[in-house]
């Protein structure tokens, strides 16, 4: 495990502010562990957490030989060029181990920071043993030094019984960014797996698709995304659950918003087992040009299961501004505080550390509204 | 308070109001009255200054200011208030936050005012998200009583709300236009859309309007005018050209 701080010591203002909008604290200060990389090289990989191990996946398999079990085994390694790349380089990312019954009360953060080199590869592996509870806050983001670069990212979450992981991604790239995350979870037996993802700063493209798999009774995942995609911006964001299981059930919810940037917002959700659910919800908002491009996509492969779907894309009514300028809110004002509200997801299970998280990265993106 | 001069509105390109006059004083009450399309909720939503209301001739005169070029939410700060009768919903934005962003009253003193009305709970709520007709009528009221106007103009309070709530609404009403002070200390003033009447149980009217096709075809006491229409209907009055 590295414990040079220096390259985060010496990292500028700017870059600061930018780590800080993915919701990193740097002075580690109300988490139970911190893992850096910056570019390739692994910064810091401490939790001191009972029960929580974290380390450097390169070392992580070396250490427990059964972990090759979990190791290119949800994402397939040829599923495409970026998998393959990753696959083809030198270990990188973390490895995340609760042991049975263990709960961080604090996030474990994990900041994959791009400081100069043109593209970053990680693959984690994030486990949840029995019973044991796992939040964790991943910061990703690219200095603002970095003109061009590519982030490929492949994530596998192993949701054990009765346990519970909450993700939750804060993407702060640069106008020039690359961003291919490759995400697959597969919960257990009375498992919850929580999946937040928030973007409101420009990104050249991200295209992701992750995907979990409810194999357990009565499992349940759900998925929020709030994003903003300024003029620029190409955004291919999708979120599928295979309800496998008795009794599973999936929610995936969306708020987009385009300001000039162009977004697919996928949703799918496939009912496969006797007595499961899954809604899906997705609204988009067009400010100022761009396009939002709602896929909602409901697959029922059996009679008792009860899946559903709402999506609406648009402009903000006239009636709810001048409801608010009645209130004497200017129309500027108006309009900001029902954005403000439109990306307000409350998630369930999650703590209000993390809550709060999300809120201030929302709060921080208000002037691009 | 206000005063309302030769005022033609269109809406859609086409004329809803011809010709209304109105004078309301300060501390004074007045009720407005009409069969259903006769233009009244556009002659408040003119007044308060929406946008597809457009305004071809005339004027408004708001605290001796000619208001009729001036945008809604300035209304609002000039001392305008609104209860709608059928707000929208706002998806995500809470009631307890609009309440907040709209006044420089104490959170605790907001929080007064919405266990007065019984919507503490639903401070924390979307904004007319699933709440019951008696639930907005008091989540606007609640709203007023932060805001504080001068002039409060009220469409159908009473619509859609059950005994219990009518007399919480009424009484909370009755307040905003300082009922509850002595008559020569009255300082606001209110303009009331009603079809039953009820509201007149909680406050009295210092006059009522008859509005027809969008002309005010009669101006007297508000409970002569009531009852009126209790026994005879709106047939007299859509023939009347009383004014």
């Amino acid at each position: 495990m590295h414990k040079d701080l220096d390259a985060m010591n010496n990292l500028s203002e700017e870059d600061r502010v930018r780590l800080e909008q993915t919701g990193m604290m740097l002075s580690a200060v109300n988490r139970c562990g911190s893992y850096f990389q910056t570019d390739q090289d692994v910064v810091q990989s401490e939790c001191t957490y009972e029960g929580i191990e974290m380390l450097p996946t390169e070392i992580a398999l070396k250490k427990y030989e059964w972990l090759s079990d979990y190791y290119w085994n949800l994402v397939d390694k040829d599923k495409d060029e970026y998998t393959r790349y990753v696959a083809g380089q030198k270990i990188s990312g973390y490895t995340i181990i609760a042991r049975k019954g263990s709960k961080n009360i604090f996030p474990l953060e994990t900041c994959l920071f791009m400081q100069k080199d043109e593209i970053q590869t990680v693959h984690n592996i994030v486990i949840a043993e029995e019973g044991a509870e796992l939040h964790l806050i991943s910061g990703c983001a690219s200095s603002h030094a970095v003109r061009k670069g590519a982030h490929y990212g492949v994530t596998e979450f192993y949701v054990g019984k009765d346990a519970l992981i909450s993700t939750t991604m804060i993407h702060t790239w640069g106008e020039h960014v690359d961003v291919y995350p490759r995400s697959a979870a597969v919960v257990g037996e009375g498992g919850t797996f929580l999946s937040n993802y928030v973007s409101m700063k420009p990104v050249a493209h991200i295209q992701m698709y992750p995907v979990a798999r409810l194999t357990g009774a009565t499992s349940v995942a759900r998925f929020n995304s709030v994003v903003l995609a300024p003029e620029g911006s190409h955004l291919d964001l999708g979120q599928r659950a295979v309800l496998e299981a008795k009794g599973s059930t999936a929610e995936l919810i969306s708020r987009v918003i385009t300001r000039g940037g162009e977004v697919i917002a996928r949703s799918h959700i496939i009912g496969a087992e006797e007595e499961t659910r899954g809604h899906i919800e997705c609204k988009g908002l067009i400010l100022d040009g761009g396009s939002i491009h709602a896929v909602p996509e409901i697959e029922g492969r059996l009679s008792n299961t009860e899946l559903s779907h709402e999506a609406a894309v648009g402009k903000i009514a006239r009636d709810e501004i001048e409801y608010l300028m009645a209130r004497g809110l200017d129309e500027e004002v108006a309009t900001a505080t029902i954005i403000r509200g439109f990306l307000d997801v409350r998630i369930q299970g999650l703590p209000e550390t993390l809550q709060r998280q999300i809120d201030a990265a929302i709060d921080a993106a208000e002037d691009g509204f | 308070m206000l005063k309302v001069e030769n005022l033609h509105v269109e809406v859609g390109g086409k004329e809803v109001l011809h010709n209304v006059n109105l004078a309301i004083g300060e501390g004074e009450t007045h009720v407005l009255m009409g069969p259903n399309g006769s233009g009244k909720t556009t002659l408040l939503r003119s007044i308060m200054g929406f946008g597809n209301y457009e305004i071809t001739e005339g004027r408004i005169l708001f605290k001796g200011h000619d208001v009729t070029d001036v945008p809604l939410h300035e209304r609002a700060r000039y001392g305008m208030g609104l209860m709608f009768q059928r707000p929208p919903t706002i998806s995500g934005l809470k009631l307890g936050k609009l309440l907040t962003a709209m006044s420089g009253v104490h959170p605790e003193k907001i929080y007064e005012y919405a266990e007065s009305m019984k919507m503490a709970d639903f401070l924390e709520r979307d904004i007319n998200a699933n709440f019951s007709g008696g639930e907005i009528k008091r989540s606007e009221v609640l709203q007023l009583m932060v805001q504080q106007p001068d002039f409060v103009m009220l469409d159908e309070p009473e619509s859609g709300v059950d005994l219990e709530n009518i007399a919480l609404i009424g009484n909370a009403i009755a307040r905003l236009v300082e009922k509850d002070r002595h008559i020569v200390k009255r300082q606001k003033s209110g303009l009331i859309i009603t079809h039953t009447g009820y509201i007149l149980d909680y406050l009295e009217a210092d006059a009522g309007h008859m509005l027809c096709d969008g002309e005010i075809r009669c101006k007297g006491n508000a409970r002569e005018i009531l009852k009126v229409i209790q026994e005879r209907g709106y047939k007299e009055c859509i023939e009347c050209t009383k004014i």
